[in-house]
């Protein structure tokens, strides 16, 4: 069984403008994952250029637009993204290319840097470890899970228009996680830093973010929750 | 935390707020205006429902409800479209001229709403 498969090639430094390339792939019948696919096409031309690591959907580096939706190649079945006997593969939309399915997360990076994404606690460090209860250590699930592979960001219009200004889905997903962090004692400066009309509020609450998260996260639902802190905070 | 002079409140909280409340206030004038057409009126009727002072009061909370939520809406459009992100300084320059058109056709439609509610 054949497959034809069309990738995005672009190198800034030879090309004038990106090209769709088709490729042939026998998968040997087999439902392979997208990634399995991508090595098959490397070893029919070794200039095809893309990011991974574990294959397994835990390093988050393949992030990639498949057939038009953003997810891990590394995890997604060809039964689950290919119609037609067809599949288009693009870098994640929205950042820069660097180079074929590469693109630059600098900006994505950036955005999470905002959110200061480490435990702040000014009381002073007991003998061993900050405790803490197993109910408030149960509000962090669905929050630390995320890879910061970039497939909810790069998949919201809200962070095409403003990557800069806007926090975007994975950034707010690891706000939430420390603001509802027992142990964190800088809430209160936290939320004041996303009191703006970019930083949050430019989520107008799509969820395209928990339509393609590979981890099954949903970074949607807290954002609404540091709304809520928010008016809570401020009414 | 981005700073941003031209949006309505000034906070991302109070313009989300304030677009929810408009919001209902709006469905809600709606809802009341569709019902009495629907269950027929004659000129008269409808002079005399507009003089009514609790009516007047409705429809200016209506009309500056939709001022606020048009100010909040363009205002998030215009700025994601907009930009010298996507635009370079063309982008600013258009950004700030169709920010003061939009104030100032809200502006003359509150204005004209007023005259009509209590002009006549």
């Amino acid at each position: 069984m054949m497959l034809n498969v069309s990738i995005y090639r672009y190198n800034p430094e030879t090309d004038s403008e990106p090209r769709m390339q088709d490729f042939q792939v026998d998968t040997g019948g087999k439902d392979l994952m997208v990634l399995d696919v991508l090595e098959l096409i490397k070893s029919q031309d070794t200039t095809v250029v893309y990011r991974r690591s574990c294959r397994e959907g835990v390093c988050g580096s393949d992030g990639l637009n498949m057939n038009g939706k953003n997810g891990l190649a590394c995890i997604t079945p060809l039964s689950e993204t290919v119609k037609n006997n067809k599949l288009v593969i693009r870098p994640l939309p929205g950042l820069p290319v660097i180079r074929d399915l590469v693109v630059d997360m600098s900006l994505f990076y950036a955005q999470y840097e905002k959110v200061e994404p480490y435990l702040q606690n000014d009381t002073p460090a007991p003998a061993i470890e900050r405790l803490q209860s197993p109910e408030d250590r149960e509000k962090l699930d669905g929050l630390y899970e995320c890879i910061l592979c970039a497939c909810c960001s790069t998949s919201c219009p809200s962070f095409w228009w403003n990557p800069d200004r806007f926090i975007g889905p994975a950034g707010l997903l690891q706000a939430y996680r420390f603001l509802a962090d027992s142990r964190d004692t800088a809430t209160n400066e936290r939320l004041a830093k996303l009191d703006d009309p970019f930083s949050v509020f430019r989520c107008h609450g799509i969820q395209n973010c928990v339509n393609v998260c590979p981890k099954g996260l949903n970074p949607t639902r807290a954002i609404g929750h540091i709304r809520n802190m928010l008016l809570t905070r401020a009414t | 935390m981005v700073t941003a002079v031209t949006s309505f409140g000034r906070s991302g909280l109070s313009d989300w707020l304030l677009q929810r409340i408009s919001a209902v206030i709006l469905l809600a004038y709606f809802i009341c205006i569709g019902g009495t057409l629907l269950g027929g009126v004659d000129y008269a009727s409808w002079k005399a429902m507009f003089e009514l002072t609790s009516m007047r009061i409705f429809s200016l909370l209506a009309v500056l409800s939709l001022a606020a939520h048009a100010w909040i809406g363009m205002w998030a459009v215009l700025t994601d479209y907009l930009t010298e992100r996507l635009m370079g300084n063309k982008g600013n320059v258009l950004r700030i001229a169709f920010q003061i058109l939009c104030s100032l056709v809200i502006f003359v439609y509150v204005v004209w709403t007023v005259q009509i509610l209590w002009g006549y």
